[in-house]
């Protein structure tokens, strides 16, 4: 099988995994052709050097995120790998339309659990996996948003199985992060390798800030001209504050914290030099239970009291609204399948990974039986924690993860193993697989528009499939042809 | 931002002057002062038992404990810049993060007397770098007045200190006009503060304690002197608020026309009535200044 490599590839084996750019067994990834001529004839040392020029780049460029100890605050950068995921544009165009679709689903399904919740009075969804959810907000009830859009911003992350298939591992409808990184990662290809990046057809990622700001403008409040938005900050010691500031710069707005916004008679207003002036949309990178000490978790410090009130009054916008969270979580996601149908009458464009739920009798059952075939995942998490990789774990892991789930069967999933697919990847001077998966970023105003590409991470680690930076992951350009 | 980083070139440029001072055969007295004009001998003497060069050069470099420090300064002015990150040009952040972490990588080997000097100076170039680009780079919108009024604030500041510091070592000497020493030590004053040329060209012929004092401080054509500064806080202060978000703004000018009256006296008037308490009525001046500026623009209500 690696006859047909040559040059930089020669030596690279996609182990029998689905290879973003070698293809599967019965694809063989042609729309890689001319990246891949050009690659062949570099050498695994200009490739190194570039990397290491790049690394200190983003680290001179403050492209970091930040790790507290006890003491210091260190700026990490996020792992760069220079060969990129290349993407043709049949795939994109499915991913596109599926993701779309899944927005649509995810809004009409919010919009419904916070009125009338049809879904769940006729047994569609069952009503506790709902109501019960630490995420549901019962003070979002009959609140009505413009255009009904509960998630501006979506992140929804999807791996490519065996056969090449792409399927949604989980949605993010609070607060999708790496954005920032998508965009810089690009610069970055287009400084470091002009040789690669020239005349391919390339799709551009640099409108994501001016799609963003449009979107977040057509959620305003009806009443508003020309909207003031703003995006709103925890602060310095968020460890994504430097996507913050560039999502602030890219779309042009204020970057505030909680202590710059004011409530009054239920209006918001940003503290200026020159005084108070109006804000309407709010791009919130804080969480509900923040948002507001007034209506939420009274200690928060980076909240602005009577936001809630404001909100509710319909004189300012939220992006995403609050209550979202009850959309992504990973039990309302196996239905998801069931929720598009629902609303939109059509058959899912992209498929869930199979999912096996504790909470029901056969899927605990399932699980059980099969716990070293599965991935176990606890619904509650995110970040990659808690996660139990069946084929990976000792009998002694399986035996405590089965302990968790039979004392509380409700906060588990479990789903098969998928083999994500695997990206070549600069390795200590080879060039060897490493699993990859996807996070396009779906922005939503009036209409849905998805940026081009979106985020690859890559799991550095050999064998691993935890991709999660805070886990040994790293980042690809994700390059989406004309 | 802009404040931090000039309190490090300052930072630098004192260190650099003194270490010149302290070749001469006076010996390890002459780093006192440096103390005393940050008053710094408590926080100081806790960590060191004598004021030797290698102490409060360590001290005032690489000591990230001493709010008074280079590398503490540094750290700041890139915090504020983080804080400010969508306000200022990437060019600025680039710089200042690479600035910050070369600082921050110095090492007390670095630190070596005979390195010293060229240490300052590349320290002093970062900030010259830096605020270069700012100039630029920035928008102008509030944020380029209020850099600037950060940054002059500062200047005055220390540009009052450094001449207080010299009068202090300088006091037994200050009659003894002429004397080689007194020359050395004022030559020494004008180079720390790049004023040794522009001197020359009004005085060609003259060094006297006046006169130097009298151009750091007082002429309007320095940079760095406390006239220039005053004059373009207040030009700053005036565009500030004839900014139309600003029209309900008011500014009490009090302390600037103190100020103002302050750096219209004669060099002959200021020595004659004592430099040093001058120097303190300025302190006092710019303090209220900045507080005043801190309280009508960011914490009005």
């Amino acid at each position: 099988m690696t006859t047909r490599f040559k040059g930089l590839f020669a030596n690279y084996d996609r182990a029998g995994f689905f290879c973003e750019m070698f293809g599967g067994d019965d694809d063989r990834a042609a729309h890689t052709d001319a990246i891949r001529d050009r690659m062949r004839n570099m050498k695994v040392s200009t490739l190194q050097r570039r990397t290491q020029s790049s690394d200190r780049e983003l680290y001179n460029l403050g492209i970091t995120f930040t790790v507290y100890s006890d003491r210091d605050a260190i700026d990490r950068v996020l792992p760069f790998d220079v060969i990129p995921r290349v993407l043709s544009r049949e795939d994109w165009s499915h991913i596109e339309r599926g993701c779309i679709q899944r927005v649509a689903a995810l809004n009409r399904f919010l919009h419904d659990v916070y009125h009338e919740q049809h879904i769940l009075n006729d047994g569609t969804v069952p009503a506790e996996l709902v109501l019960r959810n630490s995420n549901f907000r019962p003070e979002m009830k009959g609140i009505d948003l413009p255009h009904g859009t509960y998630v501006s911003i979506c992140g929804i992350d999807l791996v490519r199985d065996g056969q090449g298939v792409f399927r949604v591992l989980e949605d993010n409808a609070r607060t999708p992060s790496g954005v920032s990184y998508v965009v810089e990662n690009r610069h970055l290809m287009m400084r470091a390798f002009p040789d690669l990046t020239g005349n391919v057809g390339l799709r551009q990622v640099s409108s994501y800030g001016m799609h963003l700001q449009a979107a977040l403008a057509e959620i305003a409040p009806p009443s508003a001209t020309d909207p003031n938005v703003v995006l709103m900050s925890p602060g310095v010691f968020n460890s994504a504050y430097f996507e913050h500031v560039f999502l602030a710069r890219e779309m042009g707005v204020p970057l505030v914290e909680g202590r710059d916004l004011v409530v009054e008679d239920d209006c918001v207003f940003m503290k200026t030099t020159g005084g108070l002036r109006r804000v309407d949309v709010v791009y919130r990178r804080v969480d509900d239970a923040f948002l507001d000490p007034e209506q939420f978790n009274p200690k928060s410090m980076l909240g602005v009291r009577g936001l809630f009130r404001a909100y509710r009054a319909g004189n300012v916008s939220l992006a995403n609204a609050v209550g979202t969270g009850v959309a992504d979580d990973k039990a309302v996601y196996a239905y998801m399948p069931r929720i598009v149908r629902y609303y939109l009458d059509e058959e899912p464009i992209l498929q869930n990974v199979d999912t096996h739920l504790c909470r029901e009798r056969e899927g605990l059952a399932y699980t059980l039986a099969h716990l070293d075939e599965l991935v176990v995942k606890p619904v509650g998490e995110s970040g990659g924690y808690g996660i139990v990789v069946g084929p990976k774990s000792t009998r002694a892991e399986l035996d405590e993860c089965r302990a968790r789930i039979e004392e509380d069967p409700a906060n588990y999933i479990s789903q098969p193993v998928i083999d994500l697919s695997v990206c070549p990847t600069l390795i200590d001077g080879a060039i060897e697989p490493r699993h990859v998966d996807l996070r396009p970023y779906i922005v939503t105003g009036k209409e849905s528009w998805v940026l081009p590409g979106g985020l690859t991470r890559v799991a550095l680690r050999k064998g691993s499939l935890v991709v999660n930076s805070s886990q040994g992951g790293g980042t690809k350009d994700t390059w989406v042809l004309e | 931002m802009g404040r931090y980083m000039e309190r490090a070139e300052n930072l630098a440029r004192i260190l650099d002057v003194n270490e010149t001072f302290a070749r001469d055969e006076q010996g390890a007295n002459d780093w006192l002062p440096i103390l005393k004009l940050h008053r710094d001998e408590e926080a100081f003497f806790e960590r060191h038992k004598e004021a030797t060069s290698e102490n409060v050069v360590r001290f005032y470099i690489l000591d990230s404990e001493n709010p008074n420090s280079i590398i503490y300064s540094v750290k700041a002015a890139r915090e504020n810049a983080r804080s400010i990150r969508h306000l200022i040009s990437l060019e600025t952040w680039a710089q200042l993060n690479v600035y910050c972490n070369w600082v921050s990588s110095l090492t007390a080997r670095n630190l070596r007397l005979s390195e010293l000097s060229r240490l300052c100076g590349r320290i002093k170039e970062g900030v010259q770098l830096h605020s270069g680009i700012v100039a630029g780079t920035l928008y102008r919108d509030q944020v380029w007045s209020f850099y600037r009024l950060g940054v002059f604030t500062e200047l005055a500041d220390q540009i009052t200190r450094l001449v207080d510091i010299k009068y202090h070592a300088l006091l037994p000497s200050w009659q003894d006009v002429g004397s080689p020493v007194d020359i050395a030590q004022w030559n020494a004053l004008l180079r720390s503060v790049s004023a040794y040329h522009g001197y020359r060209r009004v005085f060609p012929a003259r060094m006297t304690p006046t006169t130097v004092a009298g151009f750091i401080l007082l002429s309007p054509r320095f940079p760095r002197s406390l006239t220039h500064c005053v004059t373009n806080i207040e030009k700053t202060l005036d565009e500030l608020l004839t900014n139309e978000d600003l029209a309900n703004i008011t500014f009490p000018r009090d302390s600037l026309e103190t100020l103002k009256e302050l750096t219209g006296r004669s060099p002959d008037d200021v020595v004659r009535g004592g430099l040093h308490e001058y120097l303190d009525e300025v302190q006092v001046a710019l303090l209220a200044l900045g507080a005043q500026m801190a309280a009508t623009f960011f914490y009005a209500d």
